[in-house]
């Protein structure tokens, strides 16, 4: 397992827990379950430590409304590459919501999609290779293309918006 | 026509070489036929039952007269001399070989073509009415809009991972030719009362196992929301569509079990949120896009022709073929001039290589280069001078191109099935061949008139059954083909689902069905009756009556 992000590996700072059973220590940055969260909501936020929320497919990122100041780390998880609901999660938690914390696409992430989550707000990926390898691999998926045609929240210009300025200039 | 510009051309370039990488790393054994899977898919390549098979896209069924001629190369560089249109308006190679796949996108890519996007779970080529800019029926025309959503849809960042695949289908005129309504978006466009031209939204309809009409989520929508409404609706889709079970992941059974309402809910409340966003297109730039889409320079000339009269007076053939296979052009003195890929006992959408190089040149020295795929699995020269077309059906018909069945019985629909899908459970091919044999008379076909079969080769309906006037879906029954026949299908503006008539069928018996089916409605309809409307009037009835009597 390697977590790449901002062009280098970095460490695993977070201990993630289950919908059930203890928490670690008060000041360890932990990550629970949107479940969990909603049910000890004061609880958590009451601890020392970072605190994170990872989200499932079938769970409401607008749940996370009144608590995103809170949230050091959003993790998304994808359980298999081909669901691709984390992706919509990814910009309404950015784009709609103004989440400004770390986003972290993890589960079955793979080489072939980290520029679509790169697009989609994400901006740390946990893949299941070493490190070198998972650096090497984002590093060429992010530079694999470099048009594009959707307006997203990553601020990269579109073609579109490309073509305009060409335009304006020409005019 | 509209023309890559150099952020087309990079990034179907960039497509290309990414592809090449891919095949070379499975090629190496650096990846598996698993782990490859989803990359080819992504590029068109499936594994059917004998070989590997291309599908190319071809946006919104327009082609150039060079990018024609080029499939045509393809079909004789890459595979055995033939392709196969689809009724999704592509093109399908049969017989390419894996390790040369990736040098024939690159010759795709030379002429601004690509097969991203031709398979997989996301948004597919966007399909339209094969007649736009040329109908006389026409309230605008959707290839600029066809474009928009091309590129809209092209790598789109959240929906490449969707439930299931996603298709849209664009009409700009009343009488529907691209099915809007069994697509899982429909758009059609009318004007409102204010004389703005806008699109009616439909969503969820399909064929498959589970066939539905769609159901409209929005009367009307302005074309600079066009984008944001899209995105509205598929991300409702990608969020809230079944992952359970894929024959239940389109979005037509989120529209079924949630009900319209609350779709149209979810998708309004969402578009509220985003439609002052950066989807939003302003007039300019739609305009380009309709500039990109200018009518060519027509002539100015009378709509009759004396000479054009006289070859119909003087050639049956030819007269044949202008009632069949030519209709009326917005443009005085012009018409459109359909190609039959249905020669009486081919194979539905077939083409050889040289077929595809001569509708090419065709095209240049008649139809401004411009050539038409359509989900009927013709192909259309849009724009032909009456004074050319007599020229232009001799040179036709010496290639075998000239067939008079446009609509007719023998103009049928087909999908691959057993023989080359790996997915059919019965083959589609030899019967639509001998249906095509069985009536392939012209008088009779005059007589009998339009009458649309469409043939499936399993419940997945790629060939369109369910909204065939008849609708054959070919099954397997403890090892042996037999056919079930559906009635009164309808793809157009006034869609319907057909219905199951009763048992099926022997490969054996079929063709007799079909024919005692046509025999009871010409004795039953009244004076210029279409065989739906004739269905339509007195039901199933009689029709189970003739092909089962007291059983």
């Amino acid at each position: 397992m390697a977590i790449v992000k901002n062009d280098s590996v970095i460490e695993q700072e977070w201990i993630t827990v289950d919908a059930e059973g203890g928490l670690p220590a008060s000041d360890e940055n932990l990550i629970v379950p949107l479940a969990r969260f909603k049910d000890q909501r004061d609880d958590l936020i009451g601890r020392n430590g970072g605190l994170g929320v990872q989200l499932n497919p079938g769970d409401a990122p607008e749940d996370l409304a009144d608590d995103l100041d809170r949230l050091s780390i959003i993790t998304v998880n994808f359980p298999a590459y081909t669901d691709g609901r984390g992706y919509s999660y990814g910009r309404v938690l950015r784009e709609r919501m103004g989440f400004k914390g770390e986003l972290r696409a993890i589960g079955d992430v793979l080489r072939d999609q980290v520029l679509y989550m790169h697009r989609c707000g994400f901006d740390s990926y946990d893949l299941n290779v070493d490190d070198e390898t998972a650096l090497t691999k984002v590093r060429a998926a992010l530079k694999e293309m470099s048009v594009y045609y959707q307006p997203t929240g990553d601020g990269r210009a579109t073609a579109a918006s490309l073509r305009d300025r060409r335009r304006v200039a020409l005019d | 026509m509209y023309r890559y510009d150099d952020f087309d051309r990079q990034l179907v370039q960039e497509r290309t070489e990414q592809f090449r990488e891919q095949v070379k790393r499975r090629l190496a054994g650096d990846i598996t036929e698993e782990q490859f899977r989803p990359l080819r898919l992504m590029n068109g390549v499936y594994l059917q039952l004998h070989a590997y098979m291309l599908r190319v896209a071809v946006p919104y069924g327009t082609l150039r007269a060079d990018q024609l001629r080029e499939l045509g190369g393809i079909a004789r560089k890459y595979d055995k001399g033939y392709g196969h249109f689809t009724t999704r308006q592509n093109i399908q190679y049969n017989w390419p070989k894996l390790d040369e796949i990736p040098d024939a996108l690159l010759d795709l890519a030379n002429v601004e073509m690509h097969a991203i996007q031709t398979s997989g779970n996301c948004i597919r080529n966007t399909t339209t009415d094969q007649y736009a800019g040329a109908a006389a029926d026409e309230i605008e025309d959707p290839r600029p809009y066809c474009e928009l959503i091309r590129q809209w849809s092209t790598f789109h960042p959240e929906f490449t991972y969707l439930p299931r695949k996603f298709k849209i289908a664009v009409t700009g005129s009343p009488n529907d030719r691209a099915a809007v309504k069994v697509h899982d978006i429909g758009l059609r466009m009318h004007q409102n009362d204010a004389g703005e031209t806008g699109f009616e939204v439909i969503v969820g309809g399909g064929l498959g196992r589970t066939p539905f009409v769609g159901k409209t989520v929005r009367d009307f929508i302005g074309k600079n929301d066009l984008f944001s409404y899209l995105e509205a609706i598929l991300r409702v889709y990608n969020r809230f569509g079944r992952r359970d079970n894929k024959y239940k992941a389109r979005i037509k059974i989120l529209v079924h079990e949630e009900g319209v309402e609350e779709i149209q809910r979810l998708v309004e409340e969402e578009w509220a949120q985003i439609k002052d966003g950066s989807l939003r297109i302003g007039d300019d730039e739609i305009a380009q896009y309709i500039e990109q889409f200018a009518p060519p320079a027509f002539e100015p000339l009378s709509d009759d022709d004396a000479d054009f009269e006289r070859h119909k007076a003087e050639n049956r053939g030819f007269s044949n073929w202008v009632r069949s296979n030519v209709i009326e052009h917005k443009q005085p003195g012009y018409a459109i001039a359909s190609v039959s890929l249905k020669p009486i006992g081919g194979i539905p959408g077939d083409a050889t290589d040289v077929q595809m190089e001569l509708v090419a040149d065709l095209s240049e020295k008649y139809s401004f280069s411009d050539v038409r795929v359509t989900h009927e699995q013709n192909l259309v020269l849009p724009h032909v001078k009456k004074a050319d077309l007599f020229a232009l059906w001799t040179e036709l018909d010496k290639a075998n191109l000239g067939t008079a069945n446009l609509g007719y019985v023998t103009d049928i629909i087909a999908c691959p099935g057993l023989d080359y899908c790996a997915l059919a459970t019965a083959r589609s091919i030899p019967l639509s061949q001998r249906i095509s044999e069985r009536f392939g008379d012209l008088d009779r076909q005059h007589d009998i008139g339009e009458l649309k079969i469409k043939i499936s080769g399993c419940i997945n309906a790629c060939g369109h059954h369910h909204v065939g006037h008849i609708g054959i879906l070919g099954l397997d029954k403890r090892g042996k083909e037999f056919y079930q026949i559906t009635l009164g299908g309808d793809a157009s503006e006034n869609a319907s689902i057909g219905k199951i008539v009763g048992a099926g069928f022997s490969e054996a018996e079929v063709v007799d069905a079909i024919e005692s089916l046509v025999t009871k409605y010409i004795d039953i309809r009244d004076a210029g009756e279409r065989f739906i409307d004739t269905y339509r009037r007195v039901g199933t009835d009689p029709f189970k009556e003739v092909l089962y009597g007291d059983r």
